[in-house]
């Protein structure tokens, strides 16, 4: 990888309505799939998450893994050359996530690397903040949803105070927020709740007097913390972007982290198919292999095909997100709802046609069924995207 | 600017300039569709026959095909931007023809060079209309147990039996035809061949559908000369060649499930119908969360579909994936016109009133029931991706 950086291979496509790109992987980005393939499945499989899990992990991941993807270069794919990245894109990063996802990785990579970074990128905050989570050594959490469904709203205030913001209110769903060094925060500024203008994206260190962080632990055993502002002080230098124009960069953010759920979902799926897949050509019953039963058949080949399908939307929104298509957005939401749908059929599949030792903790295909839970739900579930493209097409 | 950039402005200026406007018009009924042949009358529709004289005239009815054969001469890449160019003025495919979707890409594979250039130029320009001699009322989904005997007559075969579901057998000019030429073995005693349907002893019957049309036809072979000249590659090696042309007729029919671009007709008929809320949607709830969820797979089909054209044209492909693109596109097909059929409500069911276009809607709505058994059945489809795509074991 950090060959590439000073030689990079990639060209931005040019900018204009039509991507004449082809919809599939070119050599350098299936030269770093095979990397990231590579040491994600020998530096954390699923074993790695089991054992995170059984020693109840307060942090919820690895900094030494953490440290060794900033080594590989992974953290600063999205990263530009100037701030100690790659300079890469979506489709770069979204190759590194669907190996997490796999592989289940414990890793605050979606929300540091990719979420967190699209919003610093070209921010008055892009100097302090990029060449530390380039180089492993910071963690980034988005402070967004305030309720248990992701919605458009933003009711936490950010009041003038001095020459500055108070923050109240409640977040909730916040991967990694009890460890993070850095909290991006959607807040209020004017407006009412469902408006579009009036919020203000901020850039809140975790040790903020005034805030705290509980951490939950949820079902697919990540922490997920709840966090509560009780007239949190910041300076005005910490307001990313524009005050009252927050919709910006939280829409670069939001883009980029449902783009990249959408990849590892589509890790997750793929996982679970493949295990699902490897165990019908093992499993005998009736003295043959159950694969071989045309019932088992076609459910197998359904989910490939609805898995094809979710693999080709997700490439598709990342390549238009790297073009900075307007036809971008549209295309996330499709990939969201697409990845959310194929892989809930994904693991529902591998736990019905695995049987009985599916629905055992020792084995691993359980895990794959409760990460995917957690991810359908993250920037926004199957009806949200459904809704929301139905809304942009007028309907 | 790249060369791309300059194709791209220099094609969109063309078709400005070449594209009549009644082209730019949805198609409405097969009435509107242009297939060429003998049978072909340019003056029933002049707009319709300019279009057709132009685009051929550049080869671009067929634009990867080679210049000597009809063809274009295009690049993969030079294709797919005449192709997008095509799609954002929504202009009309300006020849539909089996000859171009089926058969053409395995006279390209298998045929001798005096076959290429007897036959190519002439389904490039529209001039021969094309049938395909598949079925038998005994030989559907094992379509390898066909009976329709070719007998050895020398210089020449005598052929004899019948075809079923022929596709425009009585509107077609020739027809490409798989033949027994040998008992010794089911799938290795099969050969292909091409024959004039004037031939003496060959005849149709249309057969009537619940649609109310008759697309299909029976047809009948009796002692039918067909030179020997007129097989396409090695006697008994016909299998070779038709499943080669199965795939791409797959490939045809899996475009079925992305529908048009630009306006959707699904979400304005339902607009039509049902009407909006105080809100400005779609005042069904429940119907448009259906739609919005079919919207969601039918995009994401799209994006497949992009992604297959790339891979098959780089040879990433995997030689079974048209069973995956035929089996979701089909199904997707089917989804739509059930939900055009809801939306519409009862004046959906008219069936001959000059309002509903003699039944357009719900004709159509029948017709795509055979999407999902034309061209193998969805569970053949699904047999062939368990067996060759995910290797599991046979019976």
């Amino acid at each position: 990888m950090k060959r590439h950086a000073r030689n990079p291979g990639f060209r931005p496509p040019p900018e204009h309505g039509n991507a004449t790109m082809p919809l599939y992987l070119n050599d350098e980005q299936t030269m770093l799939r095979d990397t990231a393939k590579d040491f994600v499945a020998e530096h954390a499989p699923v074993a790695h998450l089991r054992g995170l899990r059984d020693a109840n992990d307060p942090t919820g991941f690895s900094r030494d893994l953490w440290k060794q993807f900033a080594e590989m270069g992974f953290t600063g794919i999205l990263i530009d050359e100037a701030h100690g990245g790659l300079g890469l894109g979506h489709v770069e990063a979204g190759v590194v996530l669907e190996e997490i996802g796999r592989n289940l990785s414990p890793s605050p990579f979606l929300s540091t690397a990719v979420a967190a970074v699209a919003a610093l990128q070209g921010s008055a905050q892009a100097g302090e903040w990029l060449p530390r989570i380039a180089a492993g050594d910071a963690i980034a959490a988005l402070a967004i949803d305030e309720g248990p469904k992701h919605r458009d709203r933003i009711a936490m205030t950010a009041e003038r105070a001095g020459n500055g913001f108070r923050l109240t209110g409640a977040k909730q769903f916040v991967a990694h927020g009890h460890v993070a060094d850095l909290l991006i925060v959607a807040a209020r500024t004017a407006g009412g709740e469902d408006d579009q203008d009036g919020v203000t994206l901020f850039a809140v260190p975790r040790d903020a007097a005034g805030l705290t962080a509980t951490p939950e632990r949820l079902a697919d055993a990540s922490l997920a913390a709840r966090l509560r502002f009780e007239g949190v002080e910041v300076d005005a230098d910490a307001v990313i972007g524009e005050v009252d124009a927050g919709r910006d960069p939280l829409g670069r953010l939001l883009r980029a982290g449902r783009t990249g759920a959408a990849a590892e979902l589509v890790g997750v799926g793929g996982g679970a198919m493949d295990m699902t897949v490897g165990y019908l050509k093992e499993r005998k019953q009736f003295g043959t292999t159950i694969g071989s039963f045309q019932a088992l058949q076609h459910r197998a080949a359904h989910l490939y095909s609805e898995m094809e399908v979710a693999r080709a939307a997700v490439l598709k929104a990342q390549q238009l997100l790297d073009a900075g298509s307007d036809r971008a957005d549209e295309a996330v939401s499709v990939a969201k709802a697409m990845t959310g749908m194929a892989t809930t059929l994904s693991v529902q599949e591998a736990i019905q046609m695995h049987g009985g030792i599916g629905m055992t903790d020792e084995y691993d295909v359980g895990f794959y069924m409760k990460r995917a839970r957690v991810l359908a739900e993250l920037f926004g579930d199957v009806g949200f995207h459904a809704d929301r493209l139905a809304r942009h097409a007028g309907y | 600017m790249t060369d791309l950039d300059t194709f791209r402005t220099q094609t969109r200026a063309w078709l400005a300039d070449h594209c009549p406007p009644e082209m730019l018009e949805p198609v409405r009924s097969d009435a509107d569709i242009c297939w060429g042949g003998r049978r072909y009358d340019p003056a029933a529709n002049p707009p319709q026959a300019r279009w057709l004289k132009a685009m051929a005239e550049r080869g671009w009815t067929v634009p990867d095909w080679p210049a000597a054969y009809g063809g274009g001469g295009l690049s993969a890449a030079e294709t797919k931007v005449l192709r997008e160019e095509m799609a954002a003025i929504r202009a009309r495919n300006p020849l539909n023809s089996f000859g171009i979707s089926m058969l053409g890409p395995a006279l390209l594979k298998y045929g001798t060079e005096a076959q290429k250039l007897e036959h190519l130029p002439k389904i490039a320009r529209g001039e021969i209309r094309w049938c395909q001699g598949y079925s038998e009322p005994n030989a559907g989904s094992d379509l390898a147990g066909l009976a329709t005997s070719a007998e050895d007559g020398g210089d020449h075969y005598i052929v004899n039996g019948q075809k079923v579901w022929t596709s425009y057998a009585d509107k077609a000019d020739w027809i490409f035809c798989l033949v027994r030429t040998s008992k010794e073995s089911k799938q290795g005693g099969i050969s292909f061949v091409l024959f004039d349907m004037a031939t003496p002893g060959v005849s149709t019957k249309p057969i009537l559908l619940i649609s109310g049309y008759s697309p299909f036809c029976e047809t009948f072979f009796d002692d039918v000369k067909v030179p020997k000249a007129n097989r396409i590659h090695d006697e008994n090696k016909g299998w070779d060649v038709a499943k080669y042309l199965l795939g791409h007729e797959r490939e045809m029919i899996s475009g079925m499930g992305l529908g048009g671009g630009g306006r959707n007709p699904l979400v304005e008929g339902a607009i039509a119908t049902i009407g909006v809320d105080a809100d400005g949607r779609l005042a069904d709830p429940v119907l448009r969360t259906q739609i919005a969820l079919f919207e969601v797979r039918a995009r994401a089909f799209g994006a497949m579909s992009e992604r297959f054209i790339d891979e098959l044209k780089a040879g990433l492909a995997h030689p079974a994936q048209p069973s995956m693109m035929k089996y979701v596109g089909t199904e997707l097909n089917k989804d739509r016109h059930e939900l055009m059929m809801a939306a519409g409500g009862s004046d959906a069911l008219e069936w001959e009133s000059e309002r509903s276009r003699t039944g357009a809607m719900p004709r159509a709505w029948l017709r795509t029931k055979a999407n999902s058994i034309e061209g193998g059945t969805s569970e053949i489809q699904l047999n062939i991706i368990a067996k060759r795509i995910l290797e599991l074991p046979g019976t």
